[in-house]
């Protein structure tokens, strides 16, 4: 531990001042406001609130619109995860060979992680389309194949795939740093006993990748929650008939389109327990095993 | 998060370390292996995956050179046409793009400063100075992380729109306004509207768990002979910061800058509620108002080429950004764990 410190005080007062105020302004208020919101009825306009107890939660967990919301979310997450996932892990592993156009192959990998979530949203809404896009040449040989505008499922599955899609690159940067930083000295053990390639991947490099694994999945399945709202909101609007009306986009729309703030409140602090039990779950269990370099 | 210290502790050490992108690690030489078929076959996966990843982009563009009737001629033209840059001319001119990406500018670069400076000085107080404070001061910082703007953003608005709110409640609670307003007559109303404003806009993303974190772990690597030393040479601690500190963080500057541009150009939510006035408008959200409406058969004809324009006028300055800045842009991420 440290053992030379400056004295003066008043400059580490001065210099953690700006953080705590911006944190106590924009976070701890707020937070602090939506669980008093949650257990009040809130007045959209101002005026007095009354104390509601957990009638807004009941209101909440008996409604069943938010189930749903719940469920969708859930196949979303599973979904997009999934996807993206195993993308980014096929591609990082053969990646990680190292092979003539590496650097290549690895920067197609990297840049979607740069696109902006309305971005990816409009350019599938428009490769999904079923009229303009590409799919018009599969609704030309099956009409009604395909149609997303009205059918809640293929809404639901297009909005899965360009989650999936902006999420690819981010996986692969972590697997492929967390293939960089196994042993070299392992795999050459593995290749001097005559283990090919393939059988070098799935008996040393797959489960020694196992940590960095389990960290993405978390990260990934948080990110679903929370950061699929550019997506949804310009690919479908949560439409059509609420089919991909995640709970993120629930909230949203509650609060400032139904301008219903106590029930928006109570759906944020579901959420927000959803989002610190798996944050917890990263740290108590996996982030102490995951090592990179 | 231990992670971070380890290339950091490193860099201070060795200045080439400082350099290296840590997915550029080379493979040592000596492993001769002939594998023909593995090696066709692992090329075709990983071009297959550079297909899936970059097909969507290519229609992006394909669309975005076509004409209005093109664009929506069934089946769709897969060959570019000759219209790229009436396109993009309609996008940023007729619908104001070169004015909203101004402001992503000014608001990217707003966040990136204001994250580092922040970053940087509240790491500097928590670690160069010896209070009981340091330990809660960190945790409230880094309890932030599990707070993102999605799960808090109806209150998070209300603050906006008056951000000396918290403070007027609590001089309302604890009655020190209506003292004040016997004492003095002076009836306390404070309000400052940060809707409408780069401050809005600015402001409250600067506030950083994952920077602030970055920079500690740095700091804590920084070995106390030099703090001994600078203060021998009476250099009190905002000199010892400006003049040892900075220039030896460099890495963790371009480190952050790079992922916190994309994260500031790329804000969507939070600029779409709290601007209203045209103005102010940033580009991703201006994406968003490009949607053509095809939801109703009977509408106009979707002018999806100057919608793919605009997605190509956001998308290019962040990649480019990434595919430059890659080294940094990668240990930044995976350093701070986003």
């Amino acid at each position: 531990m440290r053992r030379a410190y400056f004295k003066n005080n008043w400059i580490a007062a001065l210099v953690v001042a700006p953080q705590l105020l911006i944190i106590f302004v924009f976070f701890y208020w707020p937070t602090s406001q939506a669980l008093y919101w949650a257990f009040t009825f809130e007045q959209p306009w101002g005026g007095g609130n009354e104390w509601a107890g957990f009638e807004n939660f009941r209101a909440i967990l008996t409604d069943g619109r938010y189930w749903d919301s719940i469920k969708i979310s859930i196949i979303y997450a599973a979904g997009a995860t999934v996807l993206s996932m195993g993308m980014a892990l096929i591609l990082a592993v053969f990646a990680d060979r190292q092979l003539r156009g590496y650097k290549y192959y690895r920067i197609g990998a990297i840049w979607p992680y740069a696109v902006a979530a309305p971005a990816v949203g409009l350019a599938f809404r428009f490769i999904f389309n079923s009229s303009a896009g590409i799919m018009s040449y599969v609704n030309a040989a099956f009409p009604g194949f395909w149609d997303p505008i009205l059918n809640g499922d293929h809404a639901l599955l297009m909005v899965i795939i360009a989650g999936a899609w902006k999420q690819v690159a981010y996986n692969f940067i972590f697997f492929l740093a967390g293939l960089q930083s196994i042993p070299r000295s392992l795999i050459e053990a593995g290749a001097m006993d005559g283990a090919t390639v393939l059988r070098r991947m799935r008996d040393i490099q797959l489960p020694l990748l196992a940590p960095t694994f389990f960290f993405v999945l978390v990260i990934n399945i948080t990110d679903s929650f929370t950061d699929s709202f550019g997506i949804v909101d310009t690919m479908t609007g949560g439409g059509p008939a609420r089919a991909t009306n995640l709970m993120v986009y629930k909230i949203y729309v509650d609060g400032f389109q139904g301008l219903d703030y106590s029930g928006a409140a109570a759906q944020s602090i579901i959420l927000m327990f959803l989002v610190i039990a798996l944050t917890v779950i990263q740290f108590r269990y996996i982030e102490r095993k995951v090592h990179y370099t | 998060m231990t992670q971070a210290d380890l290339p950091l502790a490193s860099a201070v050490r060795d200045p080439e370390a400082r350099i290296t992108n840590p997915l550029r690690r080379r493979r040592a030489p000596g492993m001769v292996e002939n594998t023909p078929v593995l090696n066709i076959l692992t090329h075709l996966i990983l071009l297959t995956g550079m297909i899936i990843l970059l097909f969507p982009m290519y229609l992006v563009f394909n669309a975005a050179t076509l004409s209005l009737q093109e664009v929506n001629a069934q089946p769709a033209r897969l060959l570019p046409g000759d219209q790229f840059w009436n396109n993009i001319k309609e996008a940023w001119v007729t619908r104001d793009f070169g004015q909203k990406f101004l402001n992503s500018l000014i608001v990217a670069v707003g966040v990136v400063t204001g994250k580092i400076f922040i970053a940087c000085i509240t790491a500097f107080g928590l670690v160069f100075f010896d209070h009981r404070l340091r330990m809660p001061i960190f945790w409230a910082v880094f309890i932030t992380l599990m707070l993102p703007l999605e799960v808090r953003i109806v209150p998070t608005y209300a603050v906006a729109a008056n951000a000396l709110q918290p403070f007027q409640t609590i001089l309302d609670w604890t009655g020190i306004s209506w003292f004040i307003q016997t004492v003095s007559g002076i009836e306390v109303a404070l309000e400052w509207n940060m809707l409408n404003s780069y401050t809005g806009l600015i402001v409250p993303l600067v506030a950083t768990a994952t920077g602030t974190f970055l920079y500690r772990q740095f700091f804590l690597t920084i070995p106390d002979e030099l703090v001994e030393a600078a203060k021998m040479d009476c250099a009190g601690p905002l000199r010892f910061l400006a003049e040892i500190l900075v220039p030896l963080s460099r890495t963790n500057i371009a480190a952050l800058a790079t992922i916190m541009f994309v994260f500031s150009w790329n804000q969507y939510l939070w600029p779409l509620l709290i601007i209203t006035d045209p103005n102010y408008g940033v580009v991703a959200v201006e994406l968003g108002k490009l949607v053509p409406d095809t939801n109703t058969t009977g509408g106009a004809i979707p002018n999806w080429h100057i919608a793919m324009a605009g997605t190509l006028i956001v998308t290019v300055p962040p990649v480019i950004v990434v595919i430059f800045m890659q080294r940094w842009f990668v240990r930044g991420l995976i350093n701070t764990d986003k």
